[in-house]
């Protein structure tokens, strides 16, 4: 047992002499806040990103894969808002970095810092999945990205002070970028307003509430439970009633119940990236909106 | 018309006659320009002041945009779902049906010195099973705490977990203190309502006493690399089985583990780990029957190390576990014991009195399962279960002092074997039902088919979803 012993505390020495690398180490819970946060680090932060755009944040487990990151993590940065209840605490309390704990300046939640919609009046778990901070999907508003990202360059700028000017300089070119190119999508998304559209899971809200979309029904019957059989009958003789332009789904969910009521109601899919990654073309926030629209527009008429 | 003044200038200067008339011409000119001159003049002041009290307007404007923002962003801001104020509360509620064609009373794991946890299968038809209630909050920066109290079916409040872990330690060290899972195995560090099948494997029935807990304190430290690797010292007073109640200064046992894991793609996740425990129990007692049929309680000092391997490894389409996942694990433990064992049969049959002599045991016992969820709600699962008796060698006996093999049944040689079959159906993350069908072979010569029917339910804060 001392043999033992004396080799973890010379590994251990080893391992801690090894230097640091000079990048800002960030993780980042969701692809879009990684896609973030290397428009605002450029080469001076090494990103991360814990989950891809297939996968449901929900859903995932505290990996050590993600353990190991969040050790070596200078910088988190997730949604909040309870999406990631289910794995970052974990992340906090097993990987043993006092940086990242809440409080820090280590641990950005991106929820903190936008008006959140559909906060609940009655959080009770019989209502589904409901986040009581409200609905966490917060991307896919461009005006809430440009506020996330305003306070992310001050976050890293915080951190990294010595390459303060760097992220001031990032943040005022993304801006620029950003602000032009919410004029243009504005423009291009006009004939998408008062669009009614069925979604599978309520992580659209944001992005209706920006195009004036409506959301006249979900698959999953409450938020969280997957897509049931009566429910979807239901569903599909309300839009009788009461149709829908096209039935919208995210790239990591089943394309099974959108399919089903595809074929049905007779209106068509549409699978949106949600985030970066989704499709080929959605490889950073802009060509996320592009593509996104792009999606949209193309069943608008 | 300038033009025209210029031209009449010089026309009137090649006149000499004409010389003061031009004169008079040239200053109402002049006078005229600085006329022009001032009303711009005065024009443009006014306008830069409506310009700048315009843009103070709109400086203002933002300004107080800005605050309602910052003041609705706030509104809508709830706090995180615990703080120091609010502890996260949970309860677990968990029950079962069992059908066992042999008597849950009779249960033991023949070959193996008792643990003396509750091993055994629950009690026939309906029984409820542990209520678990969990309370965790960050205690301060440097603090986190955590307890989790099962209250018994029977009545009694047991406490399963009660720690203080640090937040703040430098480097990946974190310390954690009180009374907490071991963190040698893979499944012992899991809370059972959270295990996929209603039992614990034979091999932590019979080496951990269903699954080991410390009262002391864990080092943990987890290396500066991009796969996890982590190393783990526990210090404990070594009260539980394979240790003892001890009444001793000093540190009465000692666990080392450390675990590797990584990514192989966006698919796969896996993680495998090596453990030492070490005890040294004194007086640590078990109750047998002897060849006449009247108690026996045998005691054994000595030392006990328990040395093991585990892996796990799962697998979901994408990482996204949501519609299909698997999940392999496996673990492999040896336990050595050496030392004392006495016999005492003075409080039934008192034939022999107290008896005792060396006992050195070296045996092993491992376990493998598989789950898959075929579609989203639905899992199922299947382990196999084996225990090998190896070396066991009891003093008392090779000796002849008296007592016979027979007057130490549940020690007869052994490998006992189980397998299980098991189906849950989630209809969320926070509800389980689980049909669970498994032939154990604990017993020497028997066979018990069991069925089991249970529930699992948590409520409160959200559970974090351990790997």
């Amino acid at each position: 047992m001392t043999k033992s012993l004396k080799y973890m505390i010379a590994l251990s020495a080893w391992l801690a002499a090894q230097p640091a690398l000079a990048a800002l180490n960030v993780l980042a819970c969701e692809p879009e806040w990684g896609a973030l946060a290397k428009e605002l680090g450029g080469d001076k932060a090494s990103v991360y990103v814990a989950t891809n755009a297939l996968q449901d944040p929900h859903h995932i487990e505290a990996r050590p894969s993600l353990i190991a990151r969040a050790r070596n993590a200078d910088l988190v940065v997730c949604t909040g808002a309870e999406l990631e209840v289910g794995w970052l605490p974990l992340l906090q309390t097993q990987s043993g970095n006092p940086k990242i704990q809440t409080g820090q300046p280590g641990f950005f939640e991106a929820a903190n810092y936008v008006v959140k919609l559909e906060v609940p009046r009655l959080v009770d778990r019989a209502q589904g999945d409901v986040h009581p901070g409200g609905n966490p999907h917060i991307h896919l508003s461009p005006y809430n990205i440009e506020k996330v990202a305003t306070a992310l360059a001050g976050r890293m700028a915080q951190i990294d002070d010595k390459e303060a000017a760097h992220y001031q300089a990032r943040i005022r070119s993304f801006l620029e970028r950003w602000r032009q190119a919410i004029v243009k999508w504005e423009k291009e998304g006009a004939p998408l307003k008062g669009m009614p559209i069925v979604v599978h899971h309520k992580n659209m809200s944001y992005l209706n509430d920006w195009l004036g979309m409506r959301e006249i029904g979900e698959l999953e019957p409450k938020p969280g439970l997957p897509p049931t059989a009566s429910h979807l009958s239901d569903l599909l003789s309300r839009l009788g009633r009461d149709p829908a332009k096209a039935v919208v789904r995210a790239a990591y969910n089943d394309p099974q119940a959108a399919e089903w009521l595809s074929t049905r109601a007779k209106i068509p899919a549409v699978t949106l990236p949600f985030t970066v990654g989704g499709t080929d073309k959605a490889k950073d926030l802009f060509s996320l909106y592009d593509d996104t629209l792009a999606r949209l527009l193309a069943v608008a008429k | 018309m300038f033009k025209r003044k210029l031209i009449a200038l010089a026309v009137a200067l090649a006149l000499p006659g004409a010389a003061l008339a031009q004169d008079a011409d040239l200053a109402k000119i002049r006078e005229e320009i600085r006329q022009l001159k001032g009303t711009y003049d005065q024009r443009i002041e006014v306008l830069e002041q409506r310009l700048k009290e315009a843009e103070t307007k709109a400086g203002k404007a933002e300004q107080s945009a800005a605050k309602a923002e910052t003041a609705a962003t706030q509104a809508s801001t709830r706090t995180a779902s615990e703080n120091s104020f609010n502890p996260a509360v949970s309860l677990i509620l968990q029950g079962t049906y069992a059908n066992t064609s042999q008597d849950p009373n009779t249960y033991q794991i023949t070959g193996f010195v008792p643990s003396g946890g509750e091993v055994g299968p629950p009690k026939r038809s309906f029984s409820l099973g542990e209520t678990e209630l969990a309370i965790a909050a960050n205690i301060d920066p440097y603090f986190r705490g955590v307890a989790i109290a099962s209250l018994a079916p029977d009545g009694g409040v047991e406490v399963e977990e009660a720690y203080f872990q640090t937040l703040a330690l430098p480097r990946g060290a974190i310390l954690k203190g009180g009374r907490f899972f071991s963190g040698i195995g893979y499944l012992n560090e899991q809370h059972q309502h959270t295990w996929d099948f209603q039992d614990a494997p034979l091999v932590y029935k019979a080496f951990l006493g269903n699954q080991l807990k410390q009262d002391g304190v864990q080092l943990k430290w987890i290396a500066p690399t991009d796969l996890l690797l982590e190393f783990g010292v526990e210090l404990s007073a070594g009260d539980q089985y394979p240790g003892s109640d001890r009444n001793k200064n000093g540190i009465g046992g000692n666990a080392l583990f450390a675990n590797l894991g990584g990514d192989i793609g966006a698919s796969t996740a896996w993680r495998v780990g090596m453990s030492y425990l070490s005890a040294s129990p004194n007086d640590r007692p078990y109750t047998d029957t002897d060849s006449l049929g009247g108690p026996v309680t045998n005691s054994f000092t000595g030392t006990a190390k328990l040395a093991g391997i585990n892996g796990v490894l799962k697998w979901a389409p994408n990482g996204n576990p949501y519609y299909y996942n698997l999940k392999l694990q496996g673990e492999y433990f040896r336990l050595k014991q050496n030392g004392t064992l006495t016999y005492d049969d003075a409080g039934g049959s008192n034939v022999f009195g107290t008896v005792s002599d060396y006992f050195i045991s070296d045996q092993s016992g491992w376990y493998a399962q598989g789950v898959w969820q075929f579609m989203p709600r639905w899992r199922v699962g299947y382990r196999y279960d084996q225990l090998n008796f190896d070396t066991l060698s009891n003093g008392i006996v090779n000796n002849a002092l008296g007592p016979t093999a027979a007057d130490f049944p549940v020690l007869a040689s052994h490998s006992p074997t189980r397998n299980t079959l098991m189906f849950d159906w989630s209809p969320s993350e926070f509800s389980r039902l689980r049909l669970q069908f498994a032939q154990d072979k604990s017993r020497l010569g028997l066979t018990d088919n069991q069925v089991f029917l249970q529930y699992i339910y948590s409520l409160g804060a959200h559970g974090a979803h351990k790997f």
